[in-house]
């Protein structure tokens, strides 16, 4: 009786069937890529802010300590954002006039706070302490990266709980010395010399580093 | 030929035909390849199809309630957490089992009474497991993150719950699946093929075609064939112990009395298979009345059905029996109250329903002449059904409802919206299968032309 099919179905279910092994890892591999890619997890991205606030300027060229501005991250879970009393301590007296600063000068006279657009900010379901992290020698741009190199500020992690997790797995990949925390401009030491200090300072800084779920699933 | 059953001829016992008389290769597929091809849709069969459709409707409906308003719409409620959905999962899985065991084990025990009911039966499972797994994702707080229990490369670095039962659950059910699905369909393909040759219209040749993956009948195909079963029929035959056990295992893992005990993987295994039996019962009996296949699907068929279904049954009212006698045996408090709770508490209608059902009423099954009555036999089985449901029910709620502490007692009354899931999984089921009975050989026009030779009809008479 007449085929049905023409010839080249021989060929095309053959690479179909056997592809469709490697056409599914394939699916698979680009998901993964895609979820992790900073157009998914909105890493490096600046948002729209009232001030286009320069960390940059403030902090790398200026040389303003981080806990100037965010005063509690050594007592609190929350480093703190700071008040606009904060900003006027400087531009009460310098670029007073400046339109740029027009939002903060308005803030002040009405008393109202500026509404700034959260760049690091972990969902509800999840704990987490600063002033744990700071006591134990992480520092700053170990978490929120060369903030003294951004001029608008965006988010240098992906803040999946796999980041958190590689540095709660093993803390001596990532541990400075207490007196390097809140240096914006510290490069850790590469590879072998990292782990080697990092584990001296494990042991005595005491870090335990907590993994099971309730200590930020609470 | 005698068709009354065995008769003894000089000591040797002449089992009664598989096969009714008169048939030939031909005819065998003639008839089943013509309730597909050239029979025309019954008003019968389309008003079967539209309750099963409307049934499928709502159970569109209560899975958009669910997702939207949350599983607070079934009567689940501390301390019976779980209700219905497990109810139900366990019940619809176990009636899986008995498709694997007629296609794999019967295969591999050579029992040539399998081959007209193989099919449909194997297809009951798939479209049973499908209804089953709905339960396990409709019962999450959030369905939406079903995928959490697979281990897949994830963002949380974390592996499921490994010491869980219902983390094995996923895998034993989707490999169940999987296999049967792949045996049921390897099987199929020659019949497709079939299918494929006769079938007058474009579209039915292209779609036949297209699944019956090139089929030419050559001996090197049928040679393959053969192995694959046999393959495929190795693979599955562990699975119909395995994945009821593990089942079990939801169960007999927790700490409760009624629950923890270690007689579930046996008894579950030998009640699904009851169950199965039941349902396959339940459904060759109007099948082959309304198709007229009683010659391919015999009273010794429904006999032999009838016989496991009783054997089972045996086994399983000795698993009551022996949690019973466990629980009073033991001298623990709670075992005793476990088991005084199911004789004398709220749900006591229940469980002496459920007595009678599973217990009582097959044993009329050790009567021929039961056994060998269609009606009777549709009545058994139909109860069973109704009586494994129910065991499902006793030891689900009857154990949750009243556990340790009598402070958190409370009486578990199902909604609507439970029922409704219930009832959307029968549309889900047979909107499946009276498909499947329209576009499909529900019988396996292989395997029943290899027993033409047996019955001697493929020689010319003189």
């Amino acid at each position: 009786m007449a085929q049905i099919f023409h010839r080249s179905t021989n060929l095309i279910s053959r690479v179909s069937i056997y592809g469709a092994v490697l056409i599914i890892g394939g699916l698979g591999y680009a998901l993964y890529t895609i979820a992790m890619s900073p157009w998914y997890t909105e890493q490096n991205l600046s948002r729209q802010q009232p001030v286009p606030f320069s960390h940059r300027h403030h902090a790398g060229e200026l040389g303003i300590d981080c806990r100037y501005c965010h005063t509690s991250v050594e007592k609190s879970s929350f480093a703190g954002l700071p008040p606009t009393q904060t900003c006027m301590t400087c531009h009460s007296q310098i670029w007073t006039n400046a339109s740029m600063l027009e939002p903060v000068r308005a803030s002040y006279r009405n008393d109202t706070s500026l509404a700034w657009t959260r760049v690091n900010a972990l969902p509800d379901f999840v704990y987490f302490d600063h002033s744990i992290h700071v006591a134990k020698g992480i520092g700053c741009t170990t978490c929120h990266g060369h903030i003294a190199e951004m001029p608008l500020t965006y988010r240098a992690g992906t803040l999946y709980m796999s980041w958190c997790l590689d540095c709660h797995r093993q803390p001596e990949k990532y541990v400075r010395p207490k007196s390097e925390v809140f240096n914006p401009f510290y490069e850790p030491p590469s590879g072998a010399k990292q782990l080697e200090m990092g584990r001296k300072l494990v042991k005595e800084y005491k870090i335990q580093s907590l993994q099971h779920c309730s200590t930020c699933h609470r | 030929m005698d068709s009354e059953g065995s008769q003894k001829t000089a000591g040797v016992v002449e089992q009664e035909p598989l096969l009714g008389p008169g048939h030939t290769f031909e005819t065998v597929t003639d008839k089943i390849s013509a309730i597909v091809l050239t029979r025309p849709v019954t008003p019968g069969w389309v008003f079967g199809f539209l309750i099963a459709f409307s049934l499928l409707m709502l159970l569109n409906l209560v899975i958009t309630l669910l997702m939207v308003k949350g599983v607070g719409i079934w009567g689940i409620r501390i301390p019976t957490a779980w209700g219905f959905a497990i109810v139900n999962f366990v019940w619809w899985i176990g009636i899986g089992h008995a498709g694997t065991l007629i296609s794999a084990i019967l295969l591999l025990l050579h029992q040539k009474w399998r081959t007209s009911i193989n099919r449909f039966a194997e297809a009951m499972t798939i479209f049973a497991v499908m209804c089953a797994g709905m339960f396990p994702l409709l019962h999450m707080g959030r369905p939406w993150l079903f995928f959490y229990l697979m281990p897949y490369p994830n963002p949380m670095w974390l592996w499921p719950q490994f010491r869980s039962p219902l983390v094995w659950d996923v895998f034993a059910v989707s490999t169940y699946f999987t296999v049967s699905l792949l045996f049921w369909f390897v099987g199929l393909i020659p019949d497709l093929a079939t299918l494929r040759d006769r079938a007058k219209g474009r579209a039915g040749k292209i779609i036949y075609g297209i699944l019956s993956m090139g089929w030419r009948g050559s001996a090197v195909h049928w040679s393959r064939y053969e192995m694959a079963s046999l393959l495929l029929a190795g693979l599955a035959t562990p699975l119909v112990v395995s994945v009821h056990t593990v089942v079990s295992f939801d169960f007999t893992i927790a700490i409760i009395p009624g629950w923890h005990t270690t007689i579930f993987p046996p008894y579950f295994v030998a009640g699904a298979i009851y169950s199965g039996f039941a349902m396959v019962l339940t459904l060759a009996i109007p099948i082959r009345k309304y198709y007229h296949l009683e010659d391919l699907v015999t009273m010794r068929h429904l006999e032999t059905m009838a016989k496991v279904m009783l054997a089972t049954g045996l086994i399983v009212a000795y698993g009551y029996a022996i949690e019973a006698f466990m629980a009073i045996y033991s001298a623990d408090h709670y075992e005793r109250y476990m088991l005084m709770n199911r004789l004398h508490g709220p749900y006591a209608p229940l469980y002496w329903m459920l007595i009678t059902c599973n217990i009582l009423i097959p044993q009329s099954l050790w009567s021929r002449r039961v056994r060998r009555s269609v009606p009777l036999l549709f009545v058994v089985s139909l109860v069973v059904n109704i009586g494994m449901w129910l065991e499902r029910f006793v030891i689900v709620v009857i154990s949750l409802h009243r556990d340790f502490v009598p402070s958190s007692w409370a009486v578990y009354y199902p909604t609507k919206w439970d029922w409704a899931t219930y009832l959307g999984t029968f549309g889900l089921f047979f909107t499946l299968f009276y498909l499947f009975i329209r576009f499909l050989p529900m019988i396996s026009i292989v395997e029943v032309r290899s027993l033409v030779h047996e019955t001697g009809e493929d020689k010319p008479h003189s």
